[in-house]
């Protein structure tokens, strides 16, 4: 197990998809590769942010054209 | 049907409006389209790259709801099924625009060294995640990171991360197999991390 090969399988270990005994692997490396902690820790980070982000941008001012509203409702109109 | 769903009941409020619309009433449309459009048009722009398909969108989605209204079963919010309407319609848009070939994701991907180590060890991100938070301004340099990956990875984290639809869903809605959808989000969630990365690296240099 390297680097590499962690960051590869990374997602499908984190999901608990991986066979038992190439969890020990990973985990044994984990164990010994800082690098990897930091790597696996920002790669979980950056999915909440980019999640945190998107949700954020609910709070921001409704802006929906009057004329889009008037097509949405004559659009219904039509047989 | 799961135990979950048959489990579900609809607000009343939803149960209302549903008779209302089934029954035709303009006015409860218009109230129903003037209270969705806005969530609705936030979340289809995510997807699209200009204004004008967004909006063709909503309007696609809202005459397509109106004309399943009869089939809707129920089994979740009104505006949930609103919104899930709204992603299929912006993804049969993106289908029908896309461009080729697709830009490859290769370079936007970690490296390494021949014996497999990273070539830039990485480093904890600390505090600057919360700060990046908490600041509009970096908030909207996440949502442009994701905006900037190649579309069909770009679509796939939307969908999965965001929109938070199951592996299932997201391959289905993108018609491409479950095993394929993995590699694309793993590889779109790498190339986020990345850039993200460069991003709290100069936030970590500037003042609090």
């Amino acid at each position: 197990m390297n680097c590499r090969e962690f960051t590869d399988f990374l997602m499908a270990y984190l999901d608990g998809e991986l066979p038992e005994s190439e969890r020990d692997s990973f985990d044994f490396h984990l164990h010994g590769c800082q690098s990897c902690v930091n790597y696996m820790e920002t790669y979980q980070a950056a999915v909440r942010l980019g999640k945190a982000a998107c949700s954020e941008d609910a709070s921001l001012p409704d802006d929906v054209p009057e004329a889009l509203v008037r097509a949405i409702l004559a659009a219904r109109a039509k047989p | 049907m799961s135990e979950a769903r048959a489990a579900f009941a609809m607000r009343p409020e939803d149960a209302a409006l549903l008779a209302q619309l089934r029954a035709g009433d303009a006015a409860a449309y218009e109230r129903w389209v003037r209270a969705s459009a806005p969530r609705l048009l936030r979340v289809v722009r995510r997807f699209m790259r200009n204004e004008q398909d967004s909006q063709d969108v909503v309007q696609d989605a809202f005459l397509s709801a109106f004309r399943h209204l009869a089939s809707f079963d129920g089994s979740s919010q009104l505006s949930t099924w609103l919104h899930r309407i709204a992603v299929n319609a912006a993804l049969m848009k993106l289908r029908s625009r896309r461009r080729h070939p697709e830009e490859s994701i290769d370079d936007r991907l970690p490296r390494f060294h021949a014996d497999g180590e990273h070539e830039h060890a990485p480093t904890a991100w600390g505090a600057s995640g919360d700060r990046a938070l908490a600041s509009a301004e970096l908030r909207k340099a996440v949502r442009a990171a994701i905006d900037e990956l190649p579309d069909l990875y770009r679509d796939v984290l939307l969908l999965r991360d965001i929109e938070e639809l199951t592996t299932e869903e997201a391959a289905t809605a993108l018609g491409i197999t479950v095993a394929a959808l993995k590699t694309r989000l793993h590889r779109a969630r790498l190339a986020l991390r990345e850039r993200l990365d460069d991003l709290m690296h100069e936030l970590e240099g500037a003042p609090a």
